[in-house]
């Protein structure tokens, strides 16, 4: 088998197949069916990450999956909740005053109650840890800069704000380091500002200096719109924005006129499309190696697409293996199985990322 | 090509304008050097060329700004951005991106240049610049060279026709602002790019330009051959002041030239070397050992630090001279070695007894400053120290006379600002006192008076350490020197043998005598004495 060419996949295909797994994950309370959509993501990961910063994220998903599901069993623990089953340990319930009627401190604790815990627990480190793995696979930055050209300003400004925080650690550290070598104030309040002052300073003058930047190097150049075509613009998105908010507010609020909901929120969608779609022709930006849409996305795209379909289908119809519930032990059958594991097909579908330091050819793949 | 008319620009707390009436003309493929003491408005002048004054920095801007004849001062920089590239002093503050490769297309993307076109043009920049193998490497990660060449890459890449920089070799070690140099040569002569750039370190720069306007500090400007400015310049290079000592005509520019003519000077008796005066032993470090994750920063370094001493700490820009400064201060971790001040070991003290025994002024010194006036900044320091009170004032009055005690510290000049918190620093009075690249946006003047202020501390008994770029800076205040290349010494001794052995880190001075020469005021004492 030939070689395959490394190269990076569309960032928004990964994303695409990670909102599918996460979809998948808030159809289901199955351990079992949770468990495997974590296994998929970690392989699929495992197989497809590059050697850049963010590719390293993975790991920290995992624990704090892990912690949410800790946290979701230990308050399981300390409020109860579960009545009746089967006792696992008696644990005395603590009174509380009659205002927070409801909760109960403690108390006998139930294996059904934290059976319940554990898999709600699990069901929201599946949809977190699935968000991981499209972070380590994707670049970030790139999924910004995949942003339609009428809102390309505003990816502009969310990309440079990424970049802030590293930065602001960076001088963080610097000045803690610089304020330990002098005498001064000291309590609570000196000791803050003689921490804040300079970080803050220091941060107003990069920001400065990268505004500079930016401008000199033709951030923001007004382009070729005359004012007519500008007023149209400006006029389609105030449409489209008082569109979206009128049909979300009649969608929400059962007693507002039916006409208003679902059709005046698709028109509201459509008027802004229309919108981007103009005003994104009139802007006179290029984009450098955009990443390419091939079959390999689309495959990817669709194979996440089609988990979380196939899972939503198994909850409306099968709702054993979607919500087994406590009381009888889980199971999995082969359609679930099957939908999971299709979500393995990017492991081989998707091309082999590019590395830093290593020959465009991969061999073996 | 663009023309300057008539500029007047007045910040708006200034009783003075800065700039006062000035009139520069730029023409197609020179190279100008924007020179003059600190604050005289250089920065204002390349605000001026880019836009960026009075836009981002208030005042008020009068005169006229041409481009091919219409007037371009009414348009902001970014619409200027096809013609005019601009790279600030601090190159990495500046990035957009993230990696090389989308850093230069950045500008392009902008002006909405064609795929292809960029596509060929990255390409080119890389090659042109020499940063091919760059390409997909993070911005952060670079070195200060590299950064400060991507910088001017990611300018060029728009293919604009004046190139303003803003002190491009300032934080680079001497190989690095080499090439940077050559780079920017290279483009004039064979794009034709106009290049201007304002630099403090005109030892080197003044051997490229073919034009120095110098701001003479009342708002005036003269412009004229390199040679002819700097027969008057209140600032020039060792090179200059020791042919106007020597009364060379014309004035030498390079080291080639003066060579030349200091053939009559190699009869001058070779100045006495001072004996290695005996001071007491006030730091000693034994076989210390600093990681940074598997990245080994130091390796195995030993380091005697003497009462009435200046030692010298050289090398490449990430050597690891900071993280040996910091470890040597005790704040740093180190992995295995020793460290003993009066028989402590500072890694080992409080923060406040730490102070008491070794101070340090990290590179960016206005990271100690938090207060509004230089009174406070005093006061705070000697409540903070146990010092009775107008010790730090005491010390600031030798240090740098006559600083108003209501001004704000970002007010004051560099030179002052650095003799406040060497000040502050020096109030717990340690007696080790360790400075990070002291030099940095310091003129000749300033830096002559740091280098008296060190000698004197020294001579107070203290032992200093300096790291720093600055060769001539070295030659004219330090004893011993010791150059770093990758965490280890390489070198270690008496300045004169070091620096003479070397030729990157080899003074103006040494390199047109030879060793054992190092200043100017030697060869003038000299000169005087065979008189």
């Amino acid at each position: 088998m030939s070689a395959r060419l490394a190269r990076d996949l569309h960032p928004v295909a990964w994303w695409v197949w990670a909102i599918g797994l996460a979809a998948a994950a808030t159809l289901t309370t199955n351990p079992l069916l949770l468990l495997l959509l974590v296994a998929v993501a970690a392989v699929v990961v495992q197989a497809r990450r590059s050697d850049q910063p963010w590719a390293r994220s993975f790991r920290l998903y995992l624990w704090l999956g892990l912690a949410i599901v800790l946290i979701r069993v230990v308050f399981r623990i300390l409020f109860g909740g579960v009545d009746g089953g089967h006792v696992l340990l008696d644990l005395p319930s603590v009174p509380l005053p009659d205002w927070v009627a409801g909760v109960r401190l403690l108390g006998p604790l139930t294996l059904e109650g934290l059976l319940a815990g554990l898999y709600d627990g699990m069901r929201l480190a599946t949809i977190v840890i699935c968000i991981g793995a499209a972070n380590s696979l994707a670049n970030p930055k790139r999924l910004l800069k995949s942003v339609p050209p009428a809102l390309y300003e505003v990816g502009t400004a969310l990309v440079v704000a990424v970049t802030v925080f590293p930065q602001l650690a960076d001088s963080a550290r610097r000045v803690r380091a610089a304020q330990a070598l002098r005498g001064g104030v000291d309590g609570r309040v000196g000791r803050l500002r003689r921490f804040l002052v300079p970080v803050l300073e220091d941060a107003l003058e990069r920001s400065l200096a990268l505004a500079a930047g930016m401008d000199t190097r033709g951030y923001g150049r007004a382009g070729d719109a005359t004012r007519a075509e500008r007023r149209l613009n400006g006029a389609l998105l105030l449409g489209a924005l008082c569109g979206i908010g009128v049909g979300t507010y009649a969608v929400l609020d059962t007693t507002a006129p039916r006409w208003l909901a679902t059709p005046m929120l698709l028109a509201g969608v459509a008027v802004a499309a229309v919108g981007l779609v103009s005003s994104g022709r009139r802007v006179r930006r290029s984009r450098y190696r955009p990443d390419p849409w091939r079959i390999e996305e689309s495959l990817v795209a669709l194979s996440g697409t089609a988990v979380g379909v196939i899972v939503w289908w198994i909850a409306g119809h099968d709702l054993a293996v979607a919500h087994p519930g406590v009381e009888s032990v889980p199971y999995l059958d082969v359609a679930a199985l099957g939908a999971v594991l299709v979500g393995l097909v990017p492991a081989v579908a998707a091309p082999p990322p590019r590395l830093a330091v290593a020959p465009a050819l991969a061999v073996g793949a | 090509m663009i023309e300057l008319r008539n500029i007047h620009v007045t910040y708006d707390d200034a009783a003075a304008p800065v700039l006062d009436g000035i009139d520069l003309t730029l023409d197609e493929g020179e190279l100008v050097l924007v020179s003059g003491r600190t604050g005289v408005g250089k920065s204002t002048l390349l605000g001026v060329l880019t836009g960026l004054v009075p836009r981002f920095s208030g005042g008020t801007l009068t005169g006229d700004v041409l481009l091919d004849g219409t007037s371009i001062i009414d348009t902001p920089p970014r619409e200027r951005a096809h013609v005019i590239g601009y790279v600030g002093q601090d190159p990495a503050a500046g990035f957009v991106t993230d990696t090389v490769e989308e850093e230069l297309a950045y500008g392009m993307e902008q002006l909405g240049v064609a795929p292809d076109t960029m596509r060929r043009r990255v390409e080119e920049t890389l090659d042109l610049l020499g940063i091919a193998d760059l390409r997909a490497r993070d911005l952060r990660t670079l070195s200060g060279g590299e950064q400060q060449r991507v910088a001017i890459g990611a300018v060029l890449t728009t293919h604009p026709r004046l190139l303003v920089l803003d002190e491009p070799t300032s934080a680079l070690d001497p190989t690095a602002a080499e090439d940077v140099l050559a780079t920017l040569t290279r483009l004039v002569h064979d794009l034709g790019l106009t290049v201007v750039l304002a630099e403090h370190r005109l030892e080197r720069v003044v051997p490229f330009a073919d034009r120095i306007a110098l701001l003479t500090g009342d708002g005036g400007l003269v412009v004229d051959e390199p040679a002819t400015v700097l027969a008057t310049s209140p600032v020039v290079p060792p090179i200059v002041e020791l042919g106007r000592a020597a009364g060379w005509s014309p004035l030498p520019l390079s080291v080639r030239e003066a060579r030349r003519h200091a053939r009559h000077l190699r009869v001058l008796p070779a100045p006495e070397e001072h004996p290695a005066t005996g001071g007491e032993i006030l730091l000693t470090a034994q076989g210390l050992v600093v990681t940074h994750g598997r990245h080994v920063a130091v390796r195995d370094v030993d380091v005697e630090l003497r009462a009435g001493h200046v030692t010298a700490l050289m090398g490449r820009n990430g050597s690891g001279k900071s993280t040996l400064i910091w470890t040597l201060q005790g704040a740093h971790e180190r992995r295995s070695g020793s460290v003993a001040v009066d028989g402590a070991d500072p890694a080992r003290l409080a923060a406040d007894r730490r102070r008491a025994h070794v101070g340090l002024v990290p590179q960016t010194a206005a990271d100690l400053l938090y207060l509004e006036t230089v009174g406070e900044e005093c006061a705070a320091a000697d409540r903070g120290s146990d010092a009775g009170p107008g010790t730090c004032r005491a010390l600031l009055d030798r240090l740098a006379p006559g600083i108003d005690p209501r001004h704000h510290p970002r007010d004051l000049s560099e030179g002052q600002r650095l003799a406040l918190v060497l000040a502050i620093v020096l109030s717990t009075s340690p007696r080790v006192l360790l400075l990070d690249e002291p030099t940095r946006g310091l003129d000749y003047a300033a830096k002559r008076q740091l280098a008296a202020i060190v000698r004197d501390l020294a001579d107070d008994g203290h032992a200093v350490l300096v790291a720093t770029h600055d060769v001539e800076f070295v030659a004219s205040v330090a004893d011993d020197v010791v150059v770093l290349a990758e965490g280890e010494v390489v070198s270690a001794g008496r300045t004169r043998e070091v620096v003479a052995a070397s030729p990157s880190y080899a003074p103006q001075v040494t390199k047109i005598l030879g060793a054992p020469w190092l200043r100017v005021d030697e060869v003038v004492a000299a000169m005087e004495a065979a008189r």
